[in-house]
């Protein structure tokens, strides 16, 4: 029984099925790299995942529980580009702490442990610099590690990111998935991406989706060379599955 | 200047005036940082009806108000959760449909009176000392509920999908506020009227959000903007006898606009 069971689901926002029976066992510990066209549905099945949508048939269940109850042992990390609310009056501190929230009860403020972790992971994604910058005034990288530390701070038993590297420079993306690794030793990992070449030297298995969902373990790919992986992509996409 | 100061309902109209600062500063910081104001323009105007059918049955207008303005939030809150494509229309039936309510019910009161006149356009010089105690409850309220739940609100209001993602319940916090909104505008009617009251809610908190990073000096600022803008307005609007309330909001209007040229001229510096 994996940490994260998807079993025989179907979704359409409208009519078009967006996703079609599909199957993925997650288990504890794994680092799994989502791939696909865009609009192949990678987006929707994580929302799926988290419970922000509901399957039209088929059902998700997390640690063996449905989502609802689950939800506080996931950590999710927006894709950044669609996070539009860089003008809010707030400070890179004051939004990473908010992932401590729901975790004690609600009258009860920060407790000295929830200031030592929100702490501590700000040191471990090397924001603690700017930990009093408004993030309006952020670079993009320095609003991915933001994004980053708040879902770390929930410390979750899942974690899921959505494109954490888009529009960030390549040296970026190598500390953002070394980062990941390493706390890869502590919880499951998902990851969407679209660069397939670059995450298979990080991740365990590829799920590969475009409507259907089909997985590959990186051993299979792992001796051929990034050209062949983007050429082995391409073939995934063009292919019925 | 000190001969002014003596007088009993300059007195009360400045003490309504920093009332009305505490409850807009606050509240208005939360309507600027969701984006809003149509919600709460709606909301505002509403309250008209509740006051017209309050009138017509003989009970306190103000009392009228706060009902009014609890169920115009639930429910338009209610609509902007459930039917998000209709939301404007909804709300602008809300807002024209609430005051011609309110107009019918005042205009069948037998003796149909000047009030109608002081809750359109607001009088604070006729500010009463009871009306004072509830202005006070109606912050104390306001001021309790935003300390306890602030960190609630905050993500609600910052990131909603993670708020729900971290099990709070987005929905009642939304309603929630759209009921302290509701329970502000009843608050500054007194000060400004209802047709006014969008101006001095959202005015003080947007000049405040051009110069902070939290929404706890997001506040406290705005609450000093309001408090500068309402005062300031009663005093120029007091020797040549012009309406307090449209005074009041032409000084928010101007002070607004003087507070963007500020910020940009404090960029300009900080880029040289």
């Amino acid at each position: 029984m994996g940490i994260i069971e998807v079993k025989n689901v179907n979704f359409a926002y409208v009519r078009e099925p967006v996703l079609e029976n599909i199957n993925l066992s997650v288990s504890a510990g794994e680092f799994l790299g989502i791939i696909g066209p865009n609009a192949g549905g990678k987006s929707t099945l994580i929302k799926l995942i988290l419970g922000l949508l509901k399957p039209d048939t088929g059902s998700v269940s997390i640690m063996g529980m449905p989502i609802t109850a689950a939800r506080k042992h996931i950590g999710y990390v927006p894709q950044y580009p669609t996070f539009s609310r860089r003008d809010f009056p707030i400070n890179v501190r004051d939004a990473v702490i908010l992932g401590r929230l729901g975790l004690a009860p609600w009258y009860k403020p920060f407790s000295v442990r929830d200031q030592a972790v929100c702490q501590q992971v700000m040191q471990a994604v090397e924001i603690e610099d700017i930990a009093m910058r408004p993030l309006g005034t952020l670079s993009g990288g320095q609003l991915q590690r933001v994004l980053i530390a708040r879902a770390l701070t929930t410390q979750p038993e899942i974690l899921i990111l959505d494109e954490p590297t888009a529009n960030i420079d390549v040296r970026v993306e190598e500390d953002i998935f070394g980062l990941l690794k390493q706390y890869n030793e502590q919880m499951t990992i998902l990851v969407i991406s679209h660069d397939v070449g670059f995450i298979s030297s990080y991740v365990d298995r590829v799920a590969c989706l475009n409507r259907t969902l089909v997985c590959h373990n990186t051993e299979e790919i792992s001796g051929k060379t990034i050209e062949e992986l983007y050429g082995v992509d391409v073939r995934m996409i063009d292919h019925a599955h | 200047m000190t001969e002014f100061l003596t007088y009993n309902f300059i007195q009360y109209a400045l003490i309504a005036c920093i009332m009305a600062s505490i409850g807009c500063g606050i509240m208005g910081t939360y309507v600027v940082v969701r984006r809003i104001g149509f919600l709460a323009g709606g909301i505002a105007h509403s309250v008209l009806a509740g006051m017209g059918i309050s009138y017509y049955l003989g009970g306190a207008p103000l009392s009228g108000a706060i009902i009014a303005a609890l169920v115009a939030s639930i429910l338009i809150g209610w609509i902007s959760l459930k039917w998000k494509q209709n939301e404007d229309i909804l709300i602008a039936m809300f807002w024209s449909v609430g005051m011609a309510l309110g107009i019918i019910f005042i205009s069948r009161t037998p003796g149909y009176n000047v009030d109608l006149m002081s809750y359109l356009f607001g009088n604070i010089l006729l500010v009463s000392g009871q009306d004072l105690m509830l202005m006070l409850l109606l912050d104390i309220i306001l001021f309790v509920l935003v300390s306890v739940l602030y960190r609630q609100f905050l993500v609600a209001s910052f990131d909603e999908e993670f708020a729900r993602l971290r099990g709070i319940n987005v929905e009642f916090y939304y309603i929630l506020l759209l009921c302290m909104v509701a329970l502000t505008v009843v608050l500054l009617i007194q000060v400004v009227g209802l047709i006014l009251v969008l101006a001095l809610l959202i005015l003080p908190a947007a000049s405040a959000s051009q110069f902070v990073s939290s929404i706890r000096h997001m506040m406290t600022l705005a609450v000093i903007f309001s408090l500068i803008i309402t005062v300031s307005g009663l005093i120029i609007s007091y020797e040549p006898d012009l309406p307090s309330g449209a005074t009041i909001i032409i000084i928010a209007g101007v002070f607004y606009l003087l507070s963007i040229a500020v910020k940009n001229t404090i960029k300009k510096a900080a880029e040289r």
